[in-house]
């Protein structure tokens, strides 16, 4: 039974509903999986007694008819959400160990739709990132190598990199992601699978260790455009507990999956054209517009006029909030204490010097020099102002067009090593995933194609505000007439 | 109006004063999570996971609190925000876990506003307009205890998130006792309103005090600002220390530096605590966990059919509809309890306006208070219920007791708790106007004392009172001094 571990997560509802194979068949399938995949780096914890307390659960479901959504799918849960009584570390030393005695809201909406767990995944130290180095557990390796023949290691994307490398391997059949500016799509992206960023609100931040509040979002990433339907469904809904929370029905966006997508208006914008970037990207977003408009689309130029100023804007407006949201780490109550003679001021120093990577410890002080007295008005304030202008543009062009389709990062997967010291050339991987953030609006990548050394690269759709479906309805679309079926081959 | 003035070397100096009241909402829970917030519990015994900080906790707006502030403003008649803001003010220390306190600076909920203050409380026109610059909800911080252990400090997270007004006068008083009358008369409008408790030994209540001089016309002085200050009687002594303080650097030739204070209660003086230059950059920013607060119409409509008529309506009110003295009406209303247990009274009586209301102030004032002074009682936990002192003044007023006699009966209730008909009853202390009895009785006086009675009828009027008070002595008190004297007169022509 082998092949359990390549079925979607559709198949595996749909075989364990059918008595094709049992939900404990497939998790020890993906168990090994997990075991096998160790070089990858991608689980910081395993929990595969989660997953089968899960599956056995399912498979004492299915005699009863009592199946839920999720019974029999076991996946992968990013180390940002905290899980009850199992560690929780955001990927970071300051959290070595922490085990949270609460369980974030996402999370248990996915265990009430009846998945098990397989594991905490790696991810950037407090999903800060953009290649899966800055964790304190090591890079995750991506399961992709280049065709020439070379084996340097990969990065699979960040700050979701074990999450996108797990998926890609078959670690597990889906995994939650986060996505504060690009941090689902740009992994999803590097290693060929989907990933969707829901509307902001969508999903309860509750639980979810803090990077940029205004800007943090969940979503799942799976290795189809289903899988991220039926994951999104289990993982959204109004939650009282997060103010910042949309209290909006969750419509059945798997129930109402098409791709006929005839009749809607697809802008392109001209402003994502931009220099320096790869000749193949372009390759492939132009397929994917052919393709758009071969499924009946019309196809609309757009202008988004302040996209170039996205970028600075998010590299102000998140590390700001991440500079007072990460306030709260200073060894008094929980995680990693430092030890110093200094007093109170020793302590807090020795405690952060210690418990931060050099990426967080940038960031918080970018976000506290732009809050600061005299640079405030300068920076976040006009920051704020700008992120305004972003969304405007988006509303104006939303009037016009349905849906936006753009490429997702302006590379494939680089080298590990290639940009770790370079945070400007790291950065500029975001530039067309933060004006979707900034906005908060859905949007998802989906695999088109491979480039010149057989990597793949991904296109993103961005919708209107909370209309997720015509995303992920534009989405299977392009999966459709990309037919993209490529995976990596197994190396680990 | 105020002449408050410091007498320096150099001359007259004015004193400049502006307060910020930090009152703690009453509220179940606090501001931002659901944890209780009583008075008292154990440490760290009402912690929640907001509350400590946890990783990935969020904060949610308590409507109570909202309520509460909006109720406030329109108390002190001011401007409502029906759009206000959540801002993060960020410092370390360890009794504040999130490592920023989540205020309200740039968009506060209350804006300008105004307070009157009678320095003396007999005395309308010593009335003084006191202006508010704003309210604003924020969270307290927790607790540090210093004493638990040689080397370390320890921290008590019950206060930790607490919802606190901070209440923000404009620089309007001039002198000690205005800010006295100040803080007063703001505690007696938030324990009408039900607010706060105005309980300052808790730290329900306590004041940052701003304080500057300057010589009579000139511009605003540097000002300084103490800290924490917690009773009225502090407040005023840390005024005066520091404004002489401040006459005293000047004078001297020094300049007045800004700088946050600490007051020593023990020694009467402040001292200094930070200069501006170490002064936090706190770095504010709009809260992104939180949704801006918008009130609606049926909300601000809700606020202020719920508000209490307010110690100077109910003054005014006191004077004109009962006919009491300004001082009466002053004292019965300054603080809520009070005047809440007067009008239980008053209701007990079952009588309105003056007719009743006079004797009804004069006997709370000066017996029931009188009593409890004695009793070292406050008047929540009186021996006597208000409808326990209404029967009394109804028994004086039939003529059941006389003044003598309700004293007596009134001894009596305080000790055993009884209603006053059943100690009239029970020990046969009813006034009596019989007037045979009466009779007798001076027949007897007159006839014991025959030169007093021609000394008085020979022009000596004063003697009467000497004919009274042996008449009530030999009533055992209980005779109805107006019959008494009625009588006395017919008797001695």
């Amino acid at each position: 039974m082998s092949n359990l571990t390549d079925l979607s997560i559709a198949a595996i509802r749909d075989g364990v509903r059918d008595g094709s194979f049992t939900a404990r068949e497939v998790a020890e399938g993906f168990i090994a999986n997990v075991e096998k995949g160790r070089s990858l780096n991608a689980y910081v914890v395993e929990t595969p007694e989660h997953a089968l307390a899960a599956a056995d659960a399912a498979d004492q479901a299915r005699t009863s008819d009592d199946l839920k959504p999720l019974s029999g799918v076991p996946i992968g849960m990013k180390d940002l959400f905290a899980t009850k009584g199992v560690q929780t570390t955001a990927g970071s030393n300051m959290l070595g160990g922490f085990k949270p005695v609460y369980e974030s809201t996402v999370s248990r909406k996915l265990w009430d739709a009846g998945a098990g767990m397989l594991g905490k995944l790696n991810m950037d130290e407090f999903a800060m990132g953009s290649s899966n180095e800055t964790s304190a557990y090591g890079p995750v390796i991506s399961p992709w190598r280049r065709n020439d023949g070379g084996n340097a290691p990969l990065a699979p994307g960040g700050s979701s990199g074990g999450s996108a490398s797990a998926v890609a391997a078959r670690l597990c059949p889906g995994a939650t992601g986060t996505d504060t500016g690009g941090s689902i799509r740009q992994p999803a992206a590097f290693v060929g699978i989907s990933g969707i960023k829901p509307t902001y609100g969508r999903c309860s931040r509750w639980g979810v260790v803090a990077f940029a509040s205004s800007l943090d979002q969940a979503g799942p990433m799976a290795r189809d455009v289903r899988d991220c339907a039926i994951m999104l469904e289990a993982m959204s809904g109004f939650d009282p507990k997060d103010s910042t929370s949309l209290d909006m029905p969750v419509p059945n966006w798997e129930a109402a999956l098409s791709s006929d997508i005839r009749g809607k208006r697809i802008g392109i914008p001209r402003e994502y054209r931009i220099d320096g970037i790869p000749e193949e990207i372009g390759r492939v977003w132009d397929e994917g517009i052919e393709r758009m408009r071969d499924a009946g689309a019309e196809i609309v130029e757009v202008s988004l006029p302040h996209t170039k100023y996205a970028l600075p804007t998010y590299y102000i407006i998140a590390p700001a909030e991440a500079s007072s949201n990460l306030a709260r780490y200073d060894g008094v109550r929980y995680g990693l204490r430092g030890t110093s003679d200094g007093g109170i001021d020793g302590m807090y120093q020795a405690t952060r010097h210690d418990g931060f990577g050099s990426e967080v410890k940038r960031r918080i002080m970018i976000g506290t020099y732009v809050l600061s007295a005299g640079f405030y008005d300068a920076y976040f304030n006009q920051a704020q102002k700008v992120r305004a202008l972003i969304a405007r543009d988006f509303e104006r062009v939303f009037n016009e067009v349905d849906l936006i389709l753009t490429p997702t990062a302006p590379s494939a997967a680089f080298a590990l090593g290639d940009k770790s010291s370079d945070p400007l050339a790291m950065y500029l991987n975001d530039v067309f995933a933060v004006p979707a953030s900034l906005a908060g609006l859905p949007a998802m990548s989906v695999p088109a194609g491979l480039d010149g050394q057989g990597l793949p690269l991904g296109l993103q759709l961005i919708g209107r505000p909370f209309d997720e479906q015509g995303v992920l309805n534009a989405g299977l679309a392009l999966e459709e007439r990309s037919g993209f079926t490529h995976r990596p081959k197994a190396w680990w | 109006m105020s002449s408050y003035r410091i007498h320096g070397a150099t001359g007259e100096w004015e004193v400049v004063i502006g307060l910020e009241v930090h009152a703690q909402v009453v509220s179940n829970a606090k501001l931002f999570s659901g944890a209780a917030t009583e008075f008292g519990a154990e440490p760290n015994q009402q912690v929640s996971l907001v509350d400590a900080a946890m990783p990935g906790m969020l904060p949610v707006l308590n409507e109570e609190c909202v309520r509460q502030a909006v109720r406030t403003g329109m108390a002190l008649n001011a401007q409502i925000n029906a759009w206000s803001r959540f801002d993060r003010k960020n410092y370390f220390y360890p009794d504040l876990p999130q490592g920023y306190q989540i205020s309200q600076l740039y968009h506060p909920i209350v804006g300008e506003g105004v307070i009157e203050v009678l320095l003396d409380d007999k005395d309308e026109s010593t009335a003084k307009q006191i202006g508010i610059e704003r309210i604003h909800l924020e969270q307290d911080a927790g607790k540090m205890l210093h004493d638990q252990h040689p080397s370390y400090s320890y921290v008590d997270l019950n206060r930790s998130g607490v919802a606190l007004m901070e209440i923000v006068s404009k620089p309007d008083m001039r002198s000690p006792e205005e800010a006295g009358a100040y803080v007063r008369k703001l505690r007696s409008i938030l324990r009408y309103v039900g607010s706060c408790d105005g309980n300052m030994e808790q730290g329900s209540m306590r004041a940052d005090v701003n304080v500057s001089v300057r010589k009579p016309g000139q511009p605003f002085g540097t000002r300084t600002e103490t800290k924490n200050v917690n009773s009225v009687r502090f407040i005023m002594a840390a005024i005066e220390y520091e404004a002489n303080r401040q006459v005293e650097v000047l004078e001297e030739g020094g300049t007045v530096v800004q700088e946050t204070r600490l007051f020593d209660p023990d020694k009467g003086e402040t001292r200094s605590l930070r200069s501006k230059e170490e002064a936090h950059d706190y770095r504010y920013f709009p809260d992104p966990d939180l949704l801006p607060v918008e009130l609606s119409d049926a909300f601000l409509d809700e606020c202020r059919e719920t508000l209490p008529e307010l110690p100077d309506a109910k003054r005014h009110r006191y004077e004109q509809e009962l006919g009491l003295s300004a001082y009466n009406a002053s004292v019965l209303t300054a603080d809520v309890t009070t005047a809440r247990w007067f009008e239980e009274l008053l209701a007990a009586t079952g009588k309105a306006g003056p007719e009743i209301g006079k004797a009804a102030s004069n006997w709370v004032i000066s017996d029931l208070f009188g009593a409890l002074n004695r009793l070292g009682r406050d008047i929540t936990d009186s021996p006597v219920s208000p409808k326990q002192g209404a029967d009394l003044l109804g028994l004086v007023a039939d003529g059941t007791l006389s003044g003598t006699l309700a004293k007596q009966v009134f001894e009596i209730m305080l000790e055993t708790g009884q209603d006053p008909g059943r100690i009239v009853e029970e020990r046969g202390l009813k006034q009596t106007s019989d007037t045979g009895a009466i009779d007798k009785v001076i027949a007897e006086i007159m006839a014991a004392n025959e030169d007093k009675v021609a000394e008085y009828r020979g022009g000596k009027d004063k003697l009467f009172g000497f004919f009274v008070g042996q008449t009530m002595k030999a009533m055992a008190g209980k005779a109805n001094p107006q019959v008494v004297n009625e009588l006395l007169k017919k008797a001695l022509g």
